[in-house]
């Protein structure tokens, strides 16, 4: 029982679940529609984009990279899908299509970093501009409407009551955290992350799991960028702009290390949700959206300063 | 001599990084059951010629064989295809992942296309207690035990995959007197079970009292090569700073030659 306990204490989500019940808890006292059906749903909606790019963020940050150019892969993805429809291609194989573009943007990523030796910070740098570059080539700078059943069954249909991007939420993590814990590959990844040097003596291919790593990274913006399409059911070029950084703020809020190697990925869910209630209660609240801003940001230097208690704890 | 094929042969080997030529026209030789120890100073090319080896450095020239065979070994996984297993001064395991994971990393044991852990901690268990080592928790990250207790859990790791050559790089340097003494009477079990093992150290002494063989290297060239006991520590210490063979050995050679 004892054991029990330590374990559970020590298990990553503990914590970070308290935290954001508090806060949901703290807004709901402040305000009777926080904690609604309504508002619920619409929470999920909101937090299920970056929700997912969070994902594929987590297990490049596990790996010891980043990927910054997440936001600008999603736009890609989007303006292909959006093309595509537009020039009479059905929208099931455009989202094919749209999927692949994103997972190779990923892969060249990927490619840059292990064979070419240029570090992911600088690597995804370029890709943020090139990816989100070429969105706006292919579109002039110009937004396609997407008005097809599919698309608009991923935006506004619901199955079993619950609006359709929860469960891309929901595979996505699940999915994840099965690959992170339980196969051969999720095993690299925190290797890689502890100790690169140390996983090349011991025989891991880790130029193949970095390129591994990048092309998830880009398949997950890709995904995000389908229910975005579903969402605004068009595609403009500048969708998503910066959304990156929301992205690796919620793999760090939720309390995966920044250095690598340690965490799980479902925290990064519950680090999306936080900054998703933040905004949400305050716009409830009617706070301006500047102090919303302000507040995320100390968020995020919290939840960094919490990560160093506990390294420096292990020592 | 032993007349038997040697378990390893390095022959000629060279190897530069930019303009600085680390190794040049090195041979060294290890035979089965037999400790051979690697000295020079800091930058003799000690630990390039074991990298190689062990395959995370490549020779410019030179070729090595393996019981007679010439063996190409391009990375890790190469040398431990022929039974070369390494364990490194730094203490090679990621901190941040349990025993289990790093005795098993890059070679995890799956089922069914996934992880089978609760194998490989059963294993882990049942190595690191048939060799008498001691940690505290399997579960743990290696990063809160002991220097001797990763370095234990490095020697398990070659043990459990059957070694066939051992490269230890300084493999007491980061150690205690105790765990120092654990970590040598378990190569002297290896030893016994036939294994061949090179040994990297600073330390004189140790390589007097448990090395059959020693091997100096000076600038990235051989020295010499001898029988341990053929000469006093202190010439030892002389062959390794002056970079001359001892006046002894070269009369020892010359009566051969004669």
């Amino acid at each position: 029982m004892k054991e029990f306990l330590i374990k559970f204490q020590r298990y990553p989500l503990t914590w970070i679940v308290l935290v954001a019940c508090l806060i949901a808890l703290t807004i709901s006292a402040l305000s009777p529609y926080f904690l609604t059906v309504n508002n619920f749903t619409n929470l999920m909606k909101q937090v299920s984009i970056v929700a997912i790019l969070a994902a594929g963020q987590s297990i490049v940050i596990i790996s010891g990279g980043i990927d910054l150019s997440v936001g600008s892969v999603l736009a890609l993805t989007a303006v292909t899908i959006g093309w595509l429809v537009q020039n009479g291609v059905s929208p099931e194989i455009a989202t094919a299509c749209g999927v692949a573009v994103g997972t190779f943007a990923g892969f060249i990523n990927g490619i840059v970093i292990a064979k070419g030796k240029i570090p992911p910070f600088i690597a995804t740098l370029g890709m943020l501009g090139i990816a989100r570059g070429v969105a706006l080539v292919i579109t002039g700078g110009v937004s396609y409407q997407v008005l097809t059943p599919l698309f608009l069954f991923i935006g506004n249909g619901k199955l079993l009551g619950f609006p359709i991007p929860i469960y891309f939420v929901i595979v996505a993590y699940a999915a994840t955290h099965f690959m992170l814990s339980r196969s051969r590959f999720g095993r690299h990844v925190y290797a890689i992350g502890g100790d690169e040097h140390v996983s090349r003596l011991e025989g891991i291919n880790v130029d193949g799991r970095k390129i591994a790593i990048y092309a998830l990274s880009g398949f997950f913006s890709a995904v995000a960028a389908v229910v975005m399409v579903g969402r605004l059911a068009s595609t403009p070029p500048n969708v998503a702009f910066g959304i990156e950084l929301q992205a690796i703020a919620a793999v760090i809020i939720g309390g995966i290390s920044f250095a690598g190697g340690r965490g799980i990925v479902l925290t990064s869910f519950v680090g999306a949700l936080i900054m998703a209630m933040i905004t949400n209660g305050l716009n409830i609240l009617g706070v301006s959206s500047f102090w919303q801003q302000v507040l995320i940001g100390i968020v995020i230097i919290a939840a960094v300063w919490v990560d160093n208690i506990k390294s420096a704890r292990r020592r | 001599m032993p007349t038997e094929k040697p378990l390893v042969k390095m022959e000629s080997i060279s190897k530069h990084f930019g303009g600085i030529q680390a190794l040049t026209d090195v041979s060294v030789e290890l035979f089965a059951g037999e400790v051979v120890g690697i000295l020079g100073h800091n930058g003799a090319g000690k630990s390039t010629l074991i990298k190689i080896l062990a395959g995370a450095e490549q020779a410019d020239q030179g070729r090595v064989f393996i019981r007679g065979e010439e063996a190409e070994i391009q990375n890790p996984n190469d040398a431990r295809r022929y039974g070369i297993e390494t364990i490194y001064q730094e203490l090679a395991l990621c901190g941040n992942l349990d025993a289990p994971s790093n005795l098993f990393m890059g070679r995890e044991t799956e089922k069914l296309g996934l992880l089978n852990k609760a194998f490989m901690r059963s294993e882990t268990d049942t190595i690191l207690r048939k060799l008498g080592i001691k940690i505290k928790s399997l579960d743990v990250e290696v990063e809160s035990l002991s220097g001797g207790q990763r370095q234990s859990i490095a020697i398990g790791r070659a043990v459990y995959f059957e070694a066939k050559i051992l490269i230890m790089d300084e493999p007491t340097a980061a150690l205690g007197m105790e765990e120092t003494k654990l970590v040598i009477d378990l190569i002297q079990e290896l030893k016994k079970g036939g294994i061949g093992i090179f040994w990297i150290s600073h330390d004189i002494h140790d390589i007097y009292a448990f090395t059959d063989r020693i091997a100096i290297l000076k600038g990235g060239r051989n020295v010499v090569t001898c029988a341990t006991q053929a000469c006093s520590q202190d010439e030892i210490v002389s062959m390794i700073i002056s970079g001359n063979p001892a006046p002894s050995l070269l009369v020892d050679q010359d009566a051969a030659a004669a």
